[in-house]
């Protein structure tokens, strides 16, 4: 295999696992959020509150999601660099503003819809730069 | 109480972050294949700083769980990526992870986007 075709492999990989990662993280956001909105008790400091909210179904699914984005996450951050990871996950934040309103029905304001388009742009602009930024140059022959 | 709770939200993410990132790094590439995960999990379980790095996500998840209970997701998500400059500058200053011109220009964009859907 050559290396430009091993370096467009591992690109994909990391690719395939950001995907993966903010599906999950779409999922698990917004079943959370509908879940943590029909328990009648308010959260507090005792964590008995937080594992009892976990027996509703949709927290649960939530939490399930959330805990295998993180997991996710952890093997992006070995394909690549922090300062990539976390520019590029951002477009997790428009997709939870978006269910937000579709599925949740909360009002979205224009001021949002405009920093949404930003952080569209913002991740394109970062997405399009070199994966791992700590690996050392390729010297070239 | 909202802003209590980004807060500590905030700062256990960045932590957690920070932690996951230096750990992962030494630990090496991972995959996310069936083998892969269990992979992971021995990973995990050999590197204490990594355990408290997930710690720290549990904090910062806790927290996401009130949040979400008074809060709209369309707020609650915005407001969790407050820890955002803060990570880059660490990642620049603590990991010492080169950021180029174009990098830190995206960056600031979807910093800047990031407010105004928090607003």
């Amino acid at each position: 295999m050559t290396n430009s075709s091993q370096r467009s492999g591992a690109l994909l990989k990391t690719y395939f696992v950001l995907v993966f990662f903010l599906a999950l993280k779409a999922a698990g956001n917004s079943a959370m959020a509908w879940g943590m909105k029909h328990i009648p008790e308010r959260m507090s400091m005792n964590p008995a509150l937080y594992l009892r909210a976990m027996l509703n179904p949709f927290v649960a699914m939530g939490v399930i999601a959330l805990i295998l984005a993180l997991l996710t996450r952890i093997a992006l951050f070995s394909l690549a660099d922090l300062s990539f990871v976390l520019p590029v996950t951002a477009v997790g934040y428009v997709i939870a503003v978006f269910l937000g309103k579709v599925f949740l029905h909360e009002t979205v304001s224009h001021q949002r819809w405009l920093g949404t388009l930003l952080i569209f742009a913002g991740a394109a602009l970062v997405g399009s730069t070199s994966r791992n930024t700590t690996t050392p140059a390729e010297v070239p022959k | 109480m909202k802003w209590v709770l980004v807060a500590a939200m905030v700062v256990a993410t960045v932590l957690g972050d920070l932690l996951q990132s230096h750990e992962m790094k030494q630990a090496g590439e991972q995959s996310v294949s069936a083998r892969g995960f269990a992979r992971l999990l021995h990973v995990i379980a050999q590197r204490r700083l990594l355990i408290l790095g997930i710690a720290c996500n549990a904090v910062s998840f806790f927290s996401f769980m009130a949040l979400v209970q008074t809060e709209p997701l369309s707020f609650a998500v915005p407001a969790s990526s407050a820890s955002f400059v803060l990570e880059t500058l660490l990642a620049k200053f603590v990991l010492h992870e080169r950021l180029g011109a174009r990098r830190t220009a995206g960056a600031l964009a979807v910093l800047a986007g990031v407010v105004l859907v928090g607003g």
